[in-house]
Protein backbone atom coordinates (compact mmCIF):
# COMPACT_ATOMS: atom_id res chain seq x y z
CA UNK A 1 0.00 0.00 0.00
CA UNK A 2 1.55 3.39 -0.99
CA UNK A 3 0.62 5.40 2.06
CA UNK A 4 -0.43 9.32 1.63
CA UNK A 5 -2.40 12.12 3.61
CA UNK A 6 -5.73 11.34 1.44
CA UNK A 7 -5.67 7.45 1.18
CA UNK A 8 -4.63 6.77 4.78
CA UNK A 9 -7.61 8.90 5.76
CA UNK A 10 -9.65 6.68 3.55
CA UNK A 11 -8.74 3.93 5.63
CA UNK A 12 -10.57 5.41 8.35
CA UNK A 13 -14.44 6.02 8.07
CA UNK A 14 -14.92 7.34 10.97
CA UNK A 15 -12.79 10.62 9.99
CA UNK A 16 -16.03 11.39 7.42
CA UNK A 17 -18.15 12.44 10.00
CA UNK A 18 -19.34 15.75 11.42
CA UNK A 19 -20.12 17.42 14.68
CA UNK A 20 -23.00 20.15 15.85
CA UNK A 21 -22.98 20.40 11.43
CA UNK A 22 -19.01 21.10 11.10
CA UNK A 23 -16.08 19.11 9.90
CA UNK A 24 -14.95 16.59 12.50
CA UNK A 25 -11.07 16.70 13.79
CA UNK A 26 -10.36 13.94 16.09
CA UNK A 27 -6.81 15.26 18.34
CA UNK A 28 -7.49 12.88 21.20
CA UNK A 29 -5.73 9.98 19.94
CA UNK A 30 -3.64 9.31 23.10
CA UNK A 31 -6.70 8.06 24.77
CA UNK A 32 -7.90 6.01 21.89
CA UNK A 33 -6.68 5.62 17.76
CA UNK A 34 -9.53 5.23 15.56
CA UNK A 35 -9.88 2.08 13.68
CA UNK A 36 -8.81 1.34 9.78
CA UNK A 37 -11.43 -0.69 7.86
CA UNK A 38 -9.80 -3.73 7.34
CA UNK A 39 -9.92 -4.02 11.90
CA UNK A 40 -14.05 -2.92 11.49
CA UNK A 41 -14.68 -5.56 8.53
CA UNK A 42 -12.77 -8.37 10.29
CA UNK A 43 -14.46 -7.72 13.33
CA UNK A 44 -17.62 -8.08 11.74
CA UNK A 45 -16.41 -10.92 9.87
CA UNK A 46 -15.61 -13.04 13.09
CA UNK A 47 -19.43 -12.61 14.89
CA UNK A 48 -20.74 -13.17 11.47
CA UNK A 49 -19.03 -16.07 10.73
CA UNK A 50 -16.29 -17.64 12.88
CA UNK A 51 -17.91 -16.96 16.43
CA UNK A 52 -17.19 -19.85 19.11
CA UNK A 53 -15.10 -19.81 22.31
CA UNK A 54 -11.26 -20.52 21.66
CA UNK A 55 -8.79 -22.85 23.04
CA UNK A 56 -11.48 -25.25 24.15
CA UNK A 57 -14.21 -27.13 21.24
CA UNK A 58 -13.39 -29.27 19.28
CA UNK A 59 -15.56 -28.32 16.48
CA UNK A 60 -15.08 -26.37 13.50
CA UNK A 61 -15.69 -22.54 13.83
CA UNK A 62 -13.47 -23.22 17.57
CA UNK A 63 -10.75 -23.83 15.63
CA UNK A 64 -11.24 -20.83 13.32
CA UNK A 65 -12.04 -18.67 15.80
CA UNK A 66 -9.18 -19.76 17.82
CA UNK A 67 -6.77 -19.58 14.98
CA UNK A 68 -7.85 -16.06 14.06
CA UNK A 69 -7.01 -14.88 17.82
CA UNK A 70 -3.55 -16.98 17.53
CA UNK A 71 -2.81 -14.82 14.28
CA UNK A 72 -3.59 -11.68 16.23
CA UNK A 73 -0.87 -12.61 19.14
CA UNK A 74 1.59 -13.80 16.17
CA UNK A 75 1.13 -10.10 14.79
CA UNK A 76 1.41 -8.68 17.86
CA UNK A 77 4.91 -11.08 18.30
CA UNK A 78 6.37 -9.87 14.74
CA UNK A 79 5.40 -6.06 15.78
CA UNK A 80 7.41 -5.96 18.89
CA UNK A 81 10.47 -8.64 17.71
CA UNK A 82 9.35 -10.96 20.62
CA UNK A 83 12.26 -13.42 20.16
CA UNK A 84 12.07 -17.32 21.60
CA UNK A 85 13.14 -15.64 25.08
CA UNK A 86 9.64 -13.93 25.45
CA UNK A 87 6.41 -14.12 25.49
CA UNK A 88 3.04 -12.26 24.40
CA UNK A 89 0.47 -12.36 26.54
CA UNK A 90 -3.17 -11.13 25.53
CA UNK A 91 -4.93 -8.69 28.05
CA UNK A 92 -7.56 -6.40 28.36
CA UNK A 93 -5.47 -3.33 28.01
CA UNK A 94 -2.56 -1.77 29.53
CA UNK A 95 -4.59 -1.14 33.09
CA UNK A 96 -5.10 -4.96 33.00
CA UNK A 97 -1.20 -5.38 32.06
CA UNK A 98 -0.12 -3.35 34.52
CA UNK A 99 -2.11 -4.92 37.31
CA UNK A 100 -0.98 -8.69 36.14
CA UNK A 101 2.64 -7.05 36.20
CA UNK A 102 2.35 -5.45 39.24
CA UNK A 103 0.46 -8.30 41.44
CA UNK A 104 2.35 -11.24 40.11
CA UNK A 105 5.83 -9.50 39.94
CA UNK A 106 5.81 -8.16 43.46
CA UNK A 107 4.28 -11.78 44.71
CA UNK A 108 7.20 -13.56 43.12
CA UNK A 109 10.30 -10.93 43.43
CA UNK A 110 9.40 -8.70 45.81
CA UNK A 111 9.73 -8.44 49.62
CA UNK A 112 9.75 -6.13 52.66
CA UNK A 113 11.88 -3.00 52.63
CA UNK A 114 12.30 -3.51 48.72
CA UNK A 115 12.13 -0.69 46.14
CA UNK A 116 10.23 0.01 42.79
CA UNK A 117 11.05 2.63 40.63
CA UNK A 118 9.11 4.85 38.63
CA UNK A 119 9.08 7.89 36.87
CA UNK A 120 7.10 11.05 38.26
CA UNK A 121 5.49 11.15 34.92
CA UNK A 122 3.66 8.05 34.95
CA UNK A 123 0.01 7.48 33.92
CA UNK A 124 -1.85 6.41 36.61
CA UNK A 125 -1.68 2.63 35.20
CA UNK A 126 1.95 2.62 35.95
CA UNK A 127 1.86 3.72 39.54
CA UNK A 128 -1.43 2.59 41.15
CA UNK A 129 -0.69 -0.67 40.85
CA UNK A 130 2.06 -0.58 42.16
CA UNK A 131 1.16 1.24 45.14
CA UNK A 132 -1.17 -1.59 45.84
CA UNK A 133 1.16 -4.46 45.28
CA UNK A 134 4.14 -2.16 47.53
CA UNK A 135 1.43 -2.04 50.29
CA UNK A 136 0.65 -6.17 50.35
CA UNK A 137 4.26 -7.30 50.50
CA UNK A 138 5.53 -4.19 52.39
CA UNK A 139 7.73 -2.54 49.78
CA UNK A 140 8.14 0.88 48.55
CA UNK A 141 7.99 2.93 45.82
CA UNK A 142 10.85 5.38 44.13
CA UNK A 143 10.27 8.23 41.58
CA UNK A 144 13.09 8.94 38.89
CA UNK A 145 12.91 12.78 39.42
CA UNK A 146 11.86 14.84 35.45
CA UNK A 147 13.28 18.32 34.86
CA UNK A 148 11.29 21.65 34.16
CA UNK A 149 11.76 20.37 30.12
CA UNK A 150 9.90 16.75 31.15
CA UNK A 151 12.81 15.05 30.71
CA UNK A 152 14.15 12.18 32.55
CA UNK A 153 17.33 13.21 34.75
CA UNK A 154 19.27 10.33 34.20
CA UNK A 155 22.09 10.90 36.82
CA UNK A 156 19.12 10.90 39.60
CA UNK A 157 17.95 7.69 38.15
CA UNK A 158 21.57 6.09 38.20
CA UNK A 159 21.98 7.30 42.01
CA UNK A 160 18.80 5.84 42.35
CA UNK A 161 19.61 2.07 41.16
CA UNK A 162 20.76 0.17 44.21
CA UNK A 163 20.57 -3.07 45.97
CA UNK A 164 16.96 -2.31 46.70
CA UNK A 165 15.94 -2.09 44.20
CA UNK A 166 13.90 -5.06 42.40
CA UNK A 167 12.28 -3.64 39.25
CA UNK A 168 12.04 -0.42 37.29
CA UNK A 169 8.87 0.24 35.33
CA UNK A 170 9.02 3.27 33.44
CA UNK A 171 7.02 5.13 30.75
CA UNK A 172 8.32 5.10 27.13
CA UNK A 173 6.49 8.24 26.02
CA UNK A 174 4.30 10.16 28.95
CA UNK A 175 0.62 10.44 27.92
CA UNK A 176 1.18 14.00 28.96
CA UNK A 177 4.45 14.98 27.87
CA UNK A 178 4.63 13.37 24.51
CA UNK A 179 8.75 12.82 24.91
CA UNK A 180 10.64 9.90 23.90
CA UNK A 181 12.25 8.48 26.75
CA UNK A 182 15.81 6.93 26.72
CA UNK A 183 14.80 3.47 27.41
CA UNK A 184 17.77 1.62 25.84
CA UNK A 185 20.31 3.57 28.18
CA UNK A 186 17.74 3.50 30.81
CA UNK A 187 17.58 -0.40 30.61
CA UNK A 188 21.38 -0.49 30.06
CA UNK A 189 21.78 1.07 33.29
CA UNK A 190 19.65 -1.16 35.20
CA UNK A 191 21.06 -4.38 33.70
CA UNK A 192 24.42 -2.96 34.62
CA UNK A 193 22.75 -4.05 38.23
CA UNK A 194 21.41 -6.92 37.60
CA UNK A 195 17.51 -4.67 37.44
CA UNK A 196 14.89 -5.92 35.14
CA UNK A 197 12.85 -2.87 33.25
CA UNK A 198 9.36 -2.78 32.26
CA UNK A 199 8.64 -0.40 29.73
CA UNK A 200 4.79 1.05 29.53
CA UNK A 201 4.81 1.55 25.66
CA UNK A 202 1.14 2.65 25.91
CA UNK A 203 1.94 5.71 23.90
CA UNK A 204 5.52 4.67 22.95
CA UNK A 205 4.02 1.59 20.92
CA UNK A 206 2.78 3.96 18.19
CA UNK A 207 5.18 6.93 18.37
CA UNK A 208 8.54 5.07 18.98
CA UNK A 209 10.17 1.92 18.22
CA UNK A 210 8.50 -0.89 19.39
CA UNK A 211 11.37 -3.47 18.78
CA UNK A 212 11.90 -5.44 22.21
CA UNK A 213 15.20 -6.63 21.15
CA UNK A 214 16.50 -3.22 20.50
CA UNK A 215 15.47 -1.68 23.51
CA UNK A 216 16.89 -4.59 25.39
CA UNK A 217 13.64 -4.19 27.96
CA UNK A 218 12.00 -7.38 30.10
CA UNK A 219 8.87 -6.22 30.07
CA UNK A 220 6.91 -4.45 27.26
CA UNK A 221 3.20 -3.30 27.93
CA UNK A 222 0.57 -1.67 25.77
CA UNK A 223 -3.02 -0.82 24.50
CA UNK A 224 -4.48 -2.23 21.36
CA UNK A 225 -6.75 0.39 21.17
CA UNK A 226 -4.27 2.72 21.22
CA UNK A 227 -2.91 1.57 17.47
CA UNK A 228 -5.54 0.99 15.31
CA UNK A 229 -7.35 -2.54 17.66
CA UNK A 230 -10.47 -2.11 18.85
CA UNK A 231 -10.84 -1.55 23.12
CA UNK A 232 -10.29 -4.14 25.28
CA UNK A 233 -7.04 -5.26 23.51
CA UNK A 234 -3.91 -4.84 25.86
CA UNK A 235 -0.45 -6.58 25.70
CA UNK A 236 1.94 -8.14 28.65
CA UNK A 237 5.13 -9.31 26.65
CA UNK A 238 7.55 -10.55 29.09
CA UNK A 239 11.19 -12.58 29.12
CA UNK A 240 9.87 -16.22 29.66
CA UNK A 241 12.23 -16.71 32.70
CA UNK A 242 10.63 -14.36 34.68
CA UNK A 243 7.03 -15.06 33.66
CA UNK A 244 7.68 -18.89 34.64
CA UNK A 245 8.55 -18.00 38.10
CA UNK A 246 5.65 -15.61 38.81
CA UNK A 247 2.47 -16.62 40.03
CA UNK A 248 -1.07 -16.64 37.81
CA UNK A 249 -2.94 -13.46 38.77
CA UNK A 250 -6.56 -14.43 37.68
CA UNK A 251 -7.99 -17.98 38.09
CA UNK A 252 -10.57 -19.59 36.16
CA UNK A 253 -10.73 -21.21 32.79
CA UNK A 254 -8.24 -21.76 30.43
CA UNK A 255 -5.02 -21.35 32.69
CA UNK A 256 -5.03 -24.70 34.29
CA UNK A 257 -3.25 -27.74 33.54
CA UNK A 258 -5.08 -30.09 36.12
CA UNK A 259 -7.42 -28.78 38.92
CA UNK A 260 -7.92 -30.74 41.92
CA UNK A 261 -10.15 -29.78 45.08
CA UNK A 262 -6.70 -30.40 46.59
CA UNK A 263 -4.99 -27.78 44.19
CA UNK A 264 -4.30 -26.85 40.49
CA UNK A 265 -1.45 -27.13 38.28
CA UNK A 266 -1.39 -24.18 35.60
CA UNK A 267 -1.24 -24.29 32.07
CA UNK A 268 2.12 -23.70 30.24
CA UNK A 269 2.85 -19.74 29.42
CA UNK A 270 0.93 -17.82 28.26
CA UNK A 271 -2.00 -19.16 28.92
CA UNK A 272 -1.43 -19.40 32.79
CA UNK A 273 -2.00 -15.64 32.95
CA UNK A 274 -4.46 -15.82 30.53
CA UNK A 275 -7.79 -17.12 32.54
CA UNK A 276 -11.46 -16.95 31.16
CA UNK A 277 -12.65 -15.80 27.46
CA UNK A 278 -10.95 -13.41 26.17
CA UNK A 279 -11.79 -10.27 23.41
CA UNK A 280 -10.97 -12.88 20.89
CA UNK A 281 -12.37 -11.35 17.88
CA UNK A 282 -10.82 -8.02 19.12
CA UNK A 283 -7.32 -9.64 19.34
CA UNK A 284 -7.69 -11.39 16.14
CA UNK A 285 -7.88 -7.36 14.63
CA UNK A 286 -4.43 -7.32 15.87
CA UNK A 287 -2.76 -8.42 12.58
CA UNK A 288 -4.70 -6.28 10.29
CA UNK A 289 -4.11 -3.03 12.89
CA UNK A 290 -0.78 -3.74 13.22
CA UNK A 291 -0.23 -4.41 9.73
CA UNK A 292 -1.83 -0.46 9.60
CA UNK A 293 0.89 0.83 11.54
CA UNK A 294 3.71 -1.30 9.78
CA UNK A 295 2.78 0.53 6.65
CA UNK A 296 2.52 3.94 8.18
CA UNK A 297 5.90 3.34 9.98
CA UNK A 298 7.81 2.43 7.17
CA UNK A 299 7.07 5.36 4.76
CA UNK A 300 9.42 8.12 5.09
CA UNK A 301 6.70 10.67 3.64
CA UNK A 302 4.35 9.68 6.67
CA UNK A 303 7.25 10.53 8.72
CA UNK A 304 8.53 13.56 7.64
CA UNK A 305 4.78 14.90 7.45
CA UNK A 306 4.36 14.15 11.16
CA UNK A 307 7.50 15.61 11.75
CA UNK A 308 6.38 19.02 9.95
CA UNK A 309 3.44 19.48 12.04
CA UNK A 310 4.71 18.47 15.26
CA UNK A 311 7.33 21.53 14.35
CA UNK A 312 4.49 23.42 12.84
CA UNK A 313 2.56 23.16 16.13
CA UNK A 314 5.18 23.76 18.56
CA UNK A 315 6.10 27.12 17.21
CA UNK A 316 2.54 28.29 16.62
CA UNK A 317 1.19 27.34 19.99
CA UNK A 318 4.90 28.75 21.41
CA UNK A 319 3.64 31.97 19.76
CA UNK A 320 0.64 32.79 21.82
CA UNK A 321 1.17 35.28 24.90
CA UNK A 322 0.75 32.94 28.39
CA UNK A 323 0.62 29.51 26.87
CA UNK A 324 3.55 26.97 28.47
CA UNK A 325 3.77 23.30 26.62
CA UNK A 326 4.60 20.89 29.38
CA UNK A 327 7.25 18.86 27.73
CA UNK A 328 9.81 20.35 25.76
CA UNK A 329 12.78 18.29 25.08
CA UNK A 330 16.07 19.51 24.35
CA UNK A 331 16.25 17.50 21.40
CA UNK A 332 12.89 18.16 18.87
CA UNK A 333 13.46 15.12 17.88
CA UNK A 334 12.04 13.28 20.79
CA UNK A 335 8.86 15.17 21.17
CA UNK A 336 5.98 13.22 19.27
CA UNK A 337 2.41 14.63 18.47
CA UNK A 338 1.28 14.52 21.78
CA UNK A 339 1.16 18.43 23.15
CA UNK A 340 0.04 19.65 26.20
CA UNK A 341 -0.12 22.90 27.55
CA UNK A 342 -1.72 25.78 29.94
CA UNK A 343 -2.85 29.37 28.91
CA UNK A 344 -2.74 31.77 31.65
CA UNK A 345 -6.52 32.76 32.27
CA UNK A 346 -7.83 29.87 30.18
CA UNK A 347 -9.02 26.73 31.79
CA UNK A 348 -8.53 24.05 29.79
CA UNK A 349 -11.72 22.39 30.29
CA UNK A 350 -13.58 25.69 28.93
CA UNK A 351 -10.87 25.19 26.09
CA UNK A 352 -11.74 22.11 25.23
CA UNK A 353 -15.76 23.20 25.58
CA UNK A 354 -15.15 25.47 22.63
CA UNK A 355 -13.12 23.50 20.63
CA UNK A 356 -15.47 20.80 20.75
CA UNK A 357 -18.37 23.00 19.49
CA UNK A 358 -16.08 23.59 16.72
CA UNK A 359 -15.45 20.29 15.61
CA UNK A 360 -12.18 19.90 17.38
CA UNK A 361 -12.03 16.95 20.13
CA UNK A 362 -9.25 17.58 22.27
CA UNK A 363 -8.74 16.15 25.85
CA UNK A 364 -8.64 18.64 29.10
CA UNK A 365 -8.07 18.14 32.70
CA UNK A 366 -5.58 15.52 34.47
CA UNK A 367 -4.93 13.41 31.94
CA UNK A 368 -4.74 10.30 34.46
CA UNK A 369 -1.41 11.23 35.71
CA UNK A 370 -2.33 13.99 38.23
CA UNK A 371 1.17 13.97 40.01
CA UNK A 372 2.63 15.09 36.93
CA UNK A 373 0.06 17.63 35.77
CA UNK A 374 -0.16 19.25 38.78
CA UNK A 375 3.72 19.99 38.78
CA UNK A 376 2.94 22.05 35.99
CA UNK A 377 -0.37 23.60 36.10
CA UNK A 378 -3.01 23.47 39.18
CA UNK A 379 -6.29 23.90 36.79
CA UNK A 380 -5.08 20.94 34.31
CA UNK A 381 -3.58 21.04 30.81
CA UNK A 382 -5.23 20.93 27.56
CA UNK A 383 -3.50 18.11 25.10
CA UNK A 384 -3.75 17.96 21.45
CA UNK A 385 -2.25 14.01 20.24
CA UNK A 386 -2.32 13.28 16.47
CA UNK A 387 -1.75 10.07 14.25
CA UNK A 388 -0.21 9.93 10.71
CA UNK A 389 -4.10 10.09 9.33
CA UNK A 390 -4.36 13.97 10.90
CA UNK A 391 -3.13 16.76 8.62
CA UNK A 392 -1.31 20.05 8.37
CA UNK A 393 -4.60 21.41 7.46
CA UNK A 394 -6.64 20.47 10.25
CA UNK A 395 -3.25 21.60 12.70
CA UNK A 396 -3.41 24.87 11.07
CA UNK A 397 -7.40 24.88 11.45
CA UNK A 398 -6.58 24.18 15.42
CA UNK A 399 -4.16 26.79 15.62
CA UNK A 400 -7.31 29.42 14.19
CA UNK A 401 -9.09 27.89 16.28
CA UNK A 402 -7.64 28.06 19.45
CA UNK A 403 -7.22 31.71 18.75
CA UNK A 404 -10.71 32.25 18.29
CA UNK A 405 -11.46 30.63 21.69
CA UNK A 406 -8.99 32.14 23.95
CA UNK A 407 -10.20 35.65 22.48
CA UNK A 408 -13.91 34.15 23.94
CA UNK A 409 -12.59 33.35 27.13
CA UNK A 410 -10.57 36.89 26.79
CA UNK A 411 -7.08 35.22 27.83
CA UNK A 412 -5.58 37.04 25.08
CA UNK B 1 -37.04 37.64 48.68
CA UNK B 2 -37.89 36.02 45.39
CA UNK B 3 -41.65 36.42 44.61
CA UNK B 4 -41.47 34.04 41.49
CA UNK B 5 -41.35 30.29 41.83
CA UNK B 6 -38.16 28.57 40.27
CA UNK B 7 -40.50 26.80 37.26
CA UNK B 8 -41.27 30.93 36.32
CA UNK B 9 -37.63 31.56 36.01
CA UNK B 10 -36.30 28.64 34.48
CA UNK B 11 -39.21 29.07 31.77
CA UNK B 12 -37.50 33.21 31.40
CA UNK B 13 -34.11 31.37 31.20
CA UNK B 14 -35.15 28.86 28.47
CA UNK B 15 -36.71 31.28 26.14
CA UNK B 16 -33.70 33.31 26.71
CA UNK B 17 -31.81 30.70 25.08
CA UNK B 18 -33.57 29.58 22.37
CA UNK B 19 -32.76 32.66 20.80
CA UNK B 20 -29.18 31.18 19.89
CA UNK B 21 -28.80 28.36 17.15
CA UNK B 22 -25.00 28.17 17.25
CA UNK B 23 -23.42 26.48 20.10
CA UNK B 24 -21.04 29.38 20.08
CA UNK B 25 -23.45 31.72 20.61
CA UNK B 26 -24.60 29.94 23.86
CA UNK B 27 -21.22 29.98 25.35
CA UNK B 28 -20.40 33.35 24.74
CA UNK B 29 -23.85 34.37 26.80
CA UNK B 30 -22.58 31.78 29.27
CA UNK B 31 -19.78 33.82 29.37
CA UNK B 32 -21.17 36.82 30.09
CA UNK B 33 -23.50 35.28 32.68
CA UNK B 34 -20.80 33.77 34.84
CA UNK B 35 -19.76 37.64 36.09
CA UNK B 36 -23.03 38.21 37.80
CA UNK B 37 -22.45 35.54 39.75
CA UNK B 38 -23.00 36.38 43.70
CA UNK B 39 -19.20 35.13 44.33
CA UNK B 40 -18.71 33.22 47.44
CA UNK B 41 -16.58 34.97 50.03
CA UNK B 42 -12.95 33.87 49.53
CA UNK B 43 -12.95 32.84 53.22
CA UNK B 44 -15.85 30.27 52.46
CA UNK B 45 -13.82 28.54 49.96
CA UNK B 46 -12.77 25.48 51.53
CA UNK B 47 -12.54 22.14 51.05
CA UNK B 48 -16.57 21.11 52.66
CA UNK B 49 -17.83 23.66 49.84
CA UNK B 50 -15.94 22.49 46.85
CA UNK B 51 -18.43 20.33 44.27
CA UNK B 52 -17.03 17.22 43.45
CA UNK B 53 -17.56 15.25 40.19
CA UNK B 54 -16.41 18.20 38.05
CA UNK B 55 -13.29 19.05 36.23
CA UNK B 56 -12.95 22.58 37.45
CA UNK B 57 -13.18 23.67 40.92
CA UNK B 58 -16.81 24.66 42.34
CA UNK B 59 -17.01 25.85 45.40
CA UNK B 60 -20.88 26.63 46.38
CA UNK B 61 -22.21 27.83 49.95
CA UNK B 62 -25.58 28.86 50.90
CA UNK B 63 -26.91 31.10 53.51
CA UNK B 64 -30.64 30.28 55.38
CA UNK B 65 -32.32 33.97 56.21
CA UNK B 66 -35.97 34.28 56.36
CA UNK B 67 -37.40 31.24 55.13
CA UNK B 68 -35.01 31.33 51.99
CA UNK B 69 -32.00 29.97 50.87
CA UNK B 70 -29.04 32.03 49.28
CA UNK B 71 -26.30 30.47 47.42
CA UNK B 72 -22.68 32.18 46.26
CA UNK B 73 -20.59 30.18 44.34
CA UNK B 74 -17.45 30.31 42.14
CA UNK B 75 -15.48 28.77 39.84
CA UNK B 76 -11.58 28.46 38.27
CA UNK B 77 -13.74 27.91 35.05
CA UNK B 78 -15.82 30.21 33.31
CA UNK B 79 -18.62 28.00 31.59
CA UNK B 80 -19.20 26.60 34.67
CA UNK B 81 -19.40 29.75 36.08
CA UNK B 82 -21.56 30.69 33.83
CA UNK B 83 -24.10 27.44 34.71
CA UNK B 84 -24.03 27.79 38.49
CA UNK B 85 -25.15 31.64 37.80
CA UNK B 86 -28.30 30.24 35.65
CA UNK B 87 -28.79 27.44 38.13
CA UNK B 88 -28.22 30.34 41.02
CA UNK B 89 -30.77 32.70 39.21
CA UNK B 90 -33.32 30.62 39.41
CA UNK B 91 -32.73 29.08 42.84
CA UNK B 92 -31.63 31.96 44.89
CA UNK B 93 -34.12 33.30 47.42
CA UNK B 94 -36.35 30.21 47.02
CA UNK B 95 -37.99 27.85 49.99
CA UNK B 96 -36.32 25.22 50.78
CA UNK B 97 -39.12 23.31 49.74
CA UNK B 98 -39.35 24.77 46.34
CA UNK B 99 -36.17 23.79 45.54
CA UNK B 100 -35.88 20.74 47.04
CA UNK B 101 -39.42 19.49 44.67
CA UNK B 102 -38.41 20.88 41.60
CA UNK B 103 -37.60 19.14 38.94
CA UNK B 104 -34.28 20.73 37.24
CA UNK B 105 -35.54 19.90 34.14
CA UNK B 106 -35.00 23.29 32.56
CA UNK B 107 -31.27 22.60 32.33
CA UNK B 108 -32.39 19.54 30.20
CA UNK B 109 -34.76 22.30 27.63
CA UNK B 110 -31.29 24.54 26.89
CA UNK B 111 -29.95 21.71 25.84
CA UNK B 112 -26.77 22.11 28.41
CA UNK B 113 -27.09 18.21 29.80
CA UNK B 114 -26.51 16.33 26.20
CA UNK B 115 -23.81 18.71 25.31
CA UNK B 116 -21.80 19.19 28.01
CA UNK B 117 -18.89 16.89 28.23
CA UNK B 118 -19.57 13.36 30.11
CA UNK B 119 -17.52 14.86 33.21
CA UNK B 120 -19.14 18.09 32.83
CA UNK B 121 -22.51 16.24 32.61
CA UNK B 122 -21.59 14.66 35.85
CA UNK B 123 -20.72 18.00 37.83
CA UNK B 124 -23.79 19.67 36.33
CA UNK B 125 -25.57 16.73 38.51
CA UNK B 126 -23.49 17.14 41.31
CA UNK B 127 -24.11 20.88 41.43
CA UNK B 128 -27.65 19.90 41.39
CA UNK B 129 -27.61 17.43 43.88
CA UNK B 130 -25.44 20.12 46.25
CA UNK B 131 -28.43 22.68 45.88
CA UNK B 132 -30.66 20.27 46.28
CA UNK B 133 -29.04 19.28 49.55
CA UNK B 134 -29.09 22.52 50.74
CA UNK B 135 -32.43 22.91 50.36
CA UNK B 136 -33.36 19.52 52.63
CA UNK B 137 -31.34 20.56 55.20
CA UNK B 138 -33.93 23.78 55.90
CA UNK B 139 -37.14 22.16 55.42
CA UNK B 140 -39.40 22.08 57.76
C1 LIG C 1 1.11 6.08 28.99
C2 LIG C 1 -0.14 5.30 29.24
N1 LIG C 1 -0.10 4.22 30.03
C3 LIG C 1 -1.18 3.47 30.28
C4 LIG C 1 -2.41 3.78 29.74
C5 LIG C 1 -3.61 2.94 30.09
O1 LIG C 1 -4.18 2.37 28.97
P1 LIG C 1 -5.64 1.68 29.03
O2 LIG C 1 -6.56 2.71 29.56
O3 LIG C 1 -5.89 1.31 27.63
O4 LIG C 1 -5.53 0.51 29.93
C6 LIG C 1 -2.51 4.89 28.91
C7 LIG C 1 -3.82 5.27 28.33
O5 LIG C 1 -4.33 6.34 28.48
C8 LIG C 1 -1.35 5.67 28.66
O6 LIG C 1 -1.40 6.75 27.87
Amino acid sequence: MILNGNNIREAFPILERSVYGKRFVYFDNAATSQKPREVLELHDTIYRNSNANIHRAVHRLSAEATDLYEQGRAAVKRFINAGEDGCVILTSGATASFNLLAHSFTARFVGKGDRILVSEAEHHSNLVPWQLACDRVGAELGFIPVDDRGEIILDEYERMLDGRVKLVSVAQVSNVLGIVNPIREMVSMAHAKGIPVAVDGAQGVVHSESDVAALGCDFYIFSGHKIYAPAGTGVLYGKKALLEKMPPFFGGGDMVGTVSFEGTTYAPLPLKFEAGTPNYPAAACYAPALKMAEAMRSDADVFHEERRIVMFLVEQLQKINGLRIAGLPRDMGNKVPVISFSVEGAHPEDMALILDKMGIAVRSGLMCAEPLVRKFSDKGLLRISLLPYNTMEEAEFFMECLKKTLAMLKAI
Amino acid sequence: MNTRKPEEIAEEVVAEFSVFDEWLDKYEYLIELGSSLPIIDEKDKTDDKLISGCQSRVWLACEYRDGRIWFTADSDAIITKGIISLLIRVYNGQKPEDIASSDFGFIEKIGLRENLSPTRANGLVSMIGQIKAYAKKYEC
